[in-house]
């Protein structure tokens, strides 16, 4: 410890100034590791530089003040920063790409969008949908259980911090193999069946204990998530549109309200900002926070009381940086001061420094600003849900944040300063990898590499994860994650929020983290066509997205190129679709031990049902009717699960053509509207065989296909055909009278009468050269589909 | 009395969750249906102002000791004598999943012979372990004294989500034959889980979701007016609430949770 810089003030509780003013360069560096603010020497500077013109040293808490606001996590500052790629300054990523689609899409039910904790689009005329997905990646991988449940516990308060109530969960986790071998597992990195385990458990405890449905997800498996699990919380919540307040002024009390402050969750957010190492479990643990789903189900209870009686000017989450992050915020928001007394914050146990308390990510808080006069009402209410509500301070008028503990003033910092830190500067630069087209026989039997990838880690049934998640509670969800007697994978989640309205919503998410590893732009395009054509299969249109990256290290520029590619695609597809971005959020430095991770986009969609009696599942109805493959297959299969299941990665990816692909939604959407489609899924990772098996067994009956009739470009292989991943493809059913109508309405649309529904139950698919090429009982599909986390559920 | 004046009290504490679709069903039922915080009932005494009580599902106090028990004591505590007067005047309470595991640990139920000090039945994890969220078939076995379903016939299998980690109804071993014969004599014995033809469980996992002794799925009180049941009426209400109602050309508007809710309607008209 660099002793003579800290400087202890004479108080009856730890307190320390901070020689900053005559540090050196290698000084302020020390200074920034030592107190774990994780602030590079450009912002040390800036900070030297801020102090001096104050004439004086900080204290603790205010340099944590600014590690916390000044984190990645916190203000994002690749994503805002300034980026040196291709010899083109890209200024921001985020305005350049996301917020810039968005803009020149200019929906006008776009309500409130990347101004606050989630983005709000209008459901009707007086409802709102807020949405939310976030990354809890590195507490995770430390603390499996308590880090997946308060990522859970993270999103559900983003929601409730825009005065909606939360109606829905989405979960998209990322693990290593769980027979990863063992001795093959870095110092310090858990092993994916534990993690797997862990985070499952965590999930689910949160949600059903909170009683909000989980329904809609998925999960991945590859190499690269051994020392970096990836998972995303996602919560939708609902608003009825005038409640929204946010009109803080200078006068409003704080209110911090629900669980008490403790150590855990310090430094959480610069540690989510920095690379995991083997010493990140001694040295982090404290990072992750305690789970208490009761304590914010009773908060959420009380914030909706509070809303519905107009009694708060605004609301914020505790999350990320704690009381640091939601004071500094939401006085910047409103243009205001702010005055917080310390000692009054309620604590879990004595003895935090005044700097602790402040930046304590404690969970299920919230921060209200409360009109002095509606304050008894507001007190009142939270003590009704027995809920502890605190009032810590003040905003005031003069744009100056004051913290005081004990009679003694901690910190007093320029609220416009603590937003303007300097700008990153990075360089990206993108290389394509070298890859080549594998070149392999066709197999002779297709049905057993069907069964293969049926029972494949990627495509496999997750009955076993869903059924631990409650997806029914509150009694909306129309279309369920598992559907039918046979738990069929049903490609969005379709909800009736409202009692009086058949109006629904179609919640879908689409990821091709294997794609990245051959190009990170089409990765992006296909998790974008994904997401959305899950959503169109069920029905849903007027379609919103969130943007959820996870990637490595920004400040080498590998990783910041792939990272500019997918943001140039999320630009061009989301503006081609006309599906603006809501919300979103960055997960970066996921590197440990084992190696970065492989760049992994989610994309969440969120699209309307106009009324829900038009759902469509994607179960066979009835023997005899038509089986439709609309959209056109290519030779594609750069990143298949078909070419891992042979040992390649391959080079041609899917690619996504957006003027056939938008033809192929409004189509679709059209058919589903006018009744004439009784099933319909989407062909996404095993293509148009382990969609077509889905459908069977689904339904309990069998298929008959014609791989000759299958539209195709270039394609002359069984294999290829029966396994490419071409985007933008569904597989549809049509009764026999709807025959006609929906030929009609597809003209103009490539598709084809590819085979029917039969009673049989068997999967028939004939071949090129007219032979069967595939042939299984349903039931052993079945079978295979749900091998796979049926082992290890009955192991673990 | 008149189905308009009927207040059904929906009793809830923190952690509680399943209140307001309860409160849906009841509604569309036409009866008045009121959630209250437990807290705000003691405070004002007022239980007996309500024709109906409802534990609905949840985690009531985050069921940290054992699910239902920590709610339970707290009634007993702070409610018994209201909760015992309710009871004596045969007035309906219903316990759904957590709100059963309330009733079986406050000693409601299976209450042989009366309201017991001590829990005489356990709701116990769940065997294979782990919470569960499915669709189960529950066999009517009750022959008319349970108020609830007495308009449903003997045999008929309903449909219903169950979704616990704590749901394997369980006596104690020595007793276990005793108390069967007693359900059985006292006609407590009103939904075991079954197959889709209504042949008994058996134990076999998925039909039985949570290793219950006897494939047990819900018990009444010997007076027929307290009904306890795991399984979810209130999420099986409406047609399109079915896990497979895409495939139905003919779906009946309402699910078989209704009947649960319209039997306790039905026993207040005809009895108060």
């Amino acid at each position: 410890m660099t002793e003579n810089l800290y400087i202890r003030r004479d108080t009856p509780f730890p307190f320390y100034e901070i020689n900053v003013l005559q540090a050196s360069d290698q000084l302020l560096l020390d200074i920034s590791r030592e107190l774990g603010l994780g602030l590079n020497l450009q912002e040390m500077k800036a900070l030297q530089q801020y102090f001096r013109r104050k004439g004086r040293n900080p204290t603790d808490v205010e340099l944590q003040t600014f590690g916390q606001t000044w984190s990645e996590h916190c203000f994002h500052k690749t994503f805002k920063g300034v980026i040196k790629f291709n010899g083109k300054e890209i200024d921001s990523l985020f305005r350049t790409y996301i917020m810039r689609a968005t803009r020149e899409i200019n929906a006008k039910w776009c309500f409130s969008v990347f101004d606050d904790n989630a983005g709000i689009i209008r459901f009707d005329k007086n409802w709102g949908i807020a949405v939310k997905v976030e990354t809890h990646n590195h507490p995770s991988a430390i603390e499996p259980f308590g880090g997946a449940a308060t990522g859970v516990g993270g999103v559900i308060r983003d929601i409730l911090g825009v005065w909606a109530n939360p109606i829905a969960c989405t979960d998209v986790l990322g693990f290593g193999p769980l027979d990863y071998p063992y001795e093959k597992l870095p110092l310090g990195v858990k092993h994916p069946k534990y993690i797997f385990m862990g985070v499952v458990a965590g999930i689910g405890h949160y949600g059903n204990n909170m009683g909000i449905p989980t329904v809609n997800g998925a999960i991945y498996f590859d190499e690269s998530y051994v020392g970096n699990v990836v998972v995303y919380c996602g919560c939708v919540g609902i608003l009825p549109l005038k409640k929204f307040k946010r009109n803080a002024k200078p006068g409003d009390v704080i209110v911090l309200a629900g669980g008490r402050t403790g150590r855990d969750g310090i430094h959480g957010v610069t540690f989510a900002s920095a690379e995991l190492t083997e010493k990140s479990e001694e040295v982090s643990r404290p990072a992750v926070q305690i789970a208490n789903p009761i304590e914010e189900e009773k908060l959420k209870r009380a914030i909706i009381a509070i809303r519905d009686l107009e009694l708060a000017s605004a609301i914020t989450d505790l999350g990320g940086g704690g009381l640091s992050s939601a004071v500094g915020e939401t006085a910047k928001r409103f243009n205001c001061g702010a005055v917080v007394y310390l000692e009054k914050v309620p604590l879990k146990y004595p003895g935090l420094a005044p700097w602790e308390i402040y930046i304590s990510e404690s969970q299920e808080r919230m921060l209200l600003a409360v009109p002095p006069e509606n304050l008894k009402r507001v007190l009142e209410i939270f003590q009704s849900e027995d809920v502890e509500a605190t009032v810590i301070g003040e905003y005031t008028g003069d744009g100056v944040l004051r913290i005081f503990y004990m009679g003694e003033k901690v910190a007093e910092i320029d609220v416009p300063f603590l937003f303007e830190p300097p700008r990153a500067v990075r360089i990206a630069e993108y290389i394509p990898p070298k890859l080549e087209e594998p070149e392999f026989p066709e197999p002779e039997n297709l049905t057993g590499v069907l069964m293969r990838l049926l029972a494949s880690p990627n495509i496999a049934s997750r009955e076993n994860v869903v059924r631990t998640y409650d997806h029914e509670v509150k009694g909306n969800t129309v279309l369920k994650p598992l559907h039918g007697e046979h738990g069929g994978p049903s490609d969005a989640a379709v909800l009736k929020p409202l009692k009086d309205s058949w109006s629904g919503l179609a919640i879908s998410c689409g990821m091709n983290p294997n794609y990245g590893k051959v190009d990170p732009y089409w990765m992006a395009a296909s998790a974008i066509d994904e997401a959305i054509r899950n959503n169109v299969a069920v029905g849903g249109r007027r379609i919103a997205l969130l943007d959820n990256f996870t990637w490595g290290n920004p400040e080498k520029p590998d990783r910041l190129g792939s990272l500019v590619r997918a943001c140039e695609a999320c630009y061009r597809f989301a503006k081609a679709f006309k599906t603006p971005f809501i919300s979103g959020k960055d997960s970066l430095y996921n590197e440990s031990p084992a190696g970065p991770v492989t760049p992994t986009l989610l994309i969440t969609a969120v699209g309307v049902v106009p009324d829900i009696r038009i759902t469509v599942s994607l179960d066979v109805k009835a023997p005899g009717d038509s089986i439709y493959l609309v959209g056109k297959t290519y030779h594609e299969l750069g990143g298949s699960e078909y070419y891992r299941l042979m040992g390649f990665l391959g080079k041609t990816v899917p690619k996504v053509r957006p003027i056939q692909a938008r033809k192929t939604f409004r189509a679709i959407t059209r058919a589903i509207d006018l009744g004439l489609v009784s099933a319909c899924h989407d062909l996404s990772e095993g293509g148009l065989a382990v969609a077509a098996a889905e459908m069977a067994f689904s339904g309990g009956y069998g298929l008959e296909l014609d791989l000759r009739l299958v539209p195709a470009e270039r394609v002359q292989r069984n294999d290829f055909l029966l396994f490419s991943e071409s985007n933008s493809r569904f597989l549809v059913e049509v009764p026999s009278a709807c025959e006609q109508d929906f030929k009609k309405l597809l003209s103009g649309v490539v598709h084809a009468r590819i085979g029917r529904v039969t009673k049989e139950a068997r999967l028939c698919v004939y071949g090129l050269g007219g032979n069967v090429v595939v042939d299984a009982a349903v039931g052993e599909l079945l079978k295979a589909w749900k091998s796979f986390l049926g082992i290890y559920g009955e192991g673990l | 009395m008149k189905r308009e004046d009927i207040r059904v009290c929906i009793l809830r504490v923190g952690g509680t969750n399943c209140d307001a679709e309860t409160q849906t069903a009841f509604e569309a039922l036409g009866v008045q249906a009121e959630i209250l915080h437990a807290n705000d009932v003691v405070k004002r005494g007022n239980l007996m102002d309500y024709d109906a009580l409802v534990f609905p599902g949840g985690f009531s106090f985050g069921d940290y000791v054992r699910a239902g028990a920590i709610w339970a004591k707290w009634l007993v505590a702070k409610l018994s004598k209201e909760l015992k007067a309710f009871f004596d005047e045969e007035r309906p309470i219903l316990g759904i999943c957590n709100g059963f595991q309330v009733l079986v640990e406050a000693g409601f139920l299976p209450a042989f012979d009366g309201i017991t000090q001590y829990p005489e039945a356990a709701l116990a994890t769940n065997h294979p372990p782990g919470y569960h969220c499915r669709w189960v078939y529950l066999k009517h076995e009750n022959r008319g004294k349970c108020v609830f379903t007495c308009n449903i016939q003997e045999g008929k299998v309903l449909r219903m989500p169950v979704a616990h980690a704590e749901g394997r109804f369980l006596f104690p071993k020595e007793k276990e034959e005793l108390y069967l014969e007693r359900l059985y004599d006292n006609d407590q014995l009103v939904f075991r889980y079954c197959d889709k033809n209504g042949n008994p469980a058996d134990g076999v996992y998925p039909i039985n979701p949570n290793g219950s002794f006897h494939d047990i799925a819900g018990i009444c009180n010997p007076e027929g007016t307290v009904l306890g049941l795991m399984p979810h009426p209130e999420r099986a209400f409406y047609w399109w609430q079915q896990p497979d109602w895409t495939r139905q050309t003919l779906m009946p508007f309402y699910g078989d949770g209704k009947l649960i809710f319209e039997g306790l309607i039905e026993y207040l008209e005809k009895k108060f």
